[in-house]
């Protein structure tokens, strides 16, 4: 019998691995799509209680996530073509314009 | 049973591509593990009787959003050269796989929501789809009107924002 706590566990597992990401890598593009995985575990909760509740206001709220996630991919990836083209790197390292 | 091996197996899948993109050394491959692992979870939404979901998550994710990744990751040239594989056919077949893949994906959605009983699903039959879906539109467009207007001017901010911030400078 599959519980909500697997469904959570699945989803903290998934969200975990999204910030070891955004943590670990250098690469812009790839932190982006670690937040991407981020946004997907928090879908996943809201879908699992909405089937466990028998509600469908979970499957709006995700649907509202994956609004923003549509968003941010477009503004975020249009801030790295723009970067990109002043300063020939995606380290994020090296993004340190605004630092002082 | 047939549930509870559903959920193993995709939530083994879902882990280990997540792991796979974080991991991953060229960033083209991380964006393929990528589309994978959303087809995936679009499956477990189906599984959850989330068959609208599902198919937002197949069509914006693996189709909108992941594309966009490949575009950005394309236009943004590496530093080291790329060397031409041996075999030139490798990436052909590689997209009619993920093309097959993404048919295979959709077309079992619609087959599992007709033929399956879903565990939150009060009403059998053909008719699940539409339930889910109309559920969803019910209260999307009722007491959830405001924020989805809101969610659309979102969108349409975040449009503007991209194409102003893409285009060449003045």
């Amino acid at each position: 019998m599959i519980t909500p706590t697997h469904y959570l566990v699945l989803s903290a597992a998934l969200l975990v691995i999204g910030i070891v990401g955004v943590m670990v890598r250098r690469n812009i593009i790839i932190i982006l799509m670690s937040i991407e995985l981020m946004l997907n575990a928090v879908n996943i909760n809201l879908v699992a209680f909405s089937a466990e509740l028998h509600n469908a206001i979970g499957q709006v709220f995700a649907l509202f996530v994956v609004c923003v996630a549509a968003a941010e991919a477009a503004v975020g990836l249009g801030i790295i073509l723009a970067f990109f083209r002043n300063k020939e790197t995606v380290n994020i390292d090296e993004m340190n314009v605004m630092r002082w | 049973m047939g549930h509870v091996i559903a959920f193993y197996t995709l939530s083994v899948l879902i882990l280990g591509f997540g792991v796979a993109v974080i991991t991953a050394r060229n960033p083209v491959h991380s964006v393929l593990f990528l589309v994978v692992d959303f087809l995936f979870v679009a499956a477990l939404y189906v599984t959850l009787g989330a068959q609208f979901l599902a198919v937002i998550q197949v069509l914006v994710y693996a189709g909108g959003i992941v594309v966009l990744y490949l575009f950005v990751v394309m236009l943004v040239r590496l530093r080291r050269p790329t060397v031409p594989h041996e075999d030139r056919r490798r990436l052909t077949r590689l997209g009619v796989a993920l093309a097959v893949l993404v048919l295979v994906e959709v077309v079992a959605i619609a087959a599992w929501s007709v033929a399956s009983p879903l565990p939150a699903g009060a009403v059998g039959g053909g008719q699940l789809v539409a339930a889910n879906v109309e559920q969803v539109g019910m209260a999307l467009y009722t007491d959830y009107l405001i924020p989805f207007e809101v969610a659309s001017m979102l969108l349409l901010a975040a449009m503007v924002g991209a194409i102003v911030l893409a285009r060449r400078p003045l």
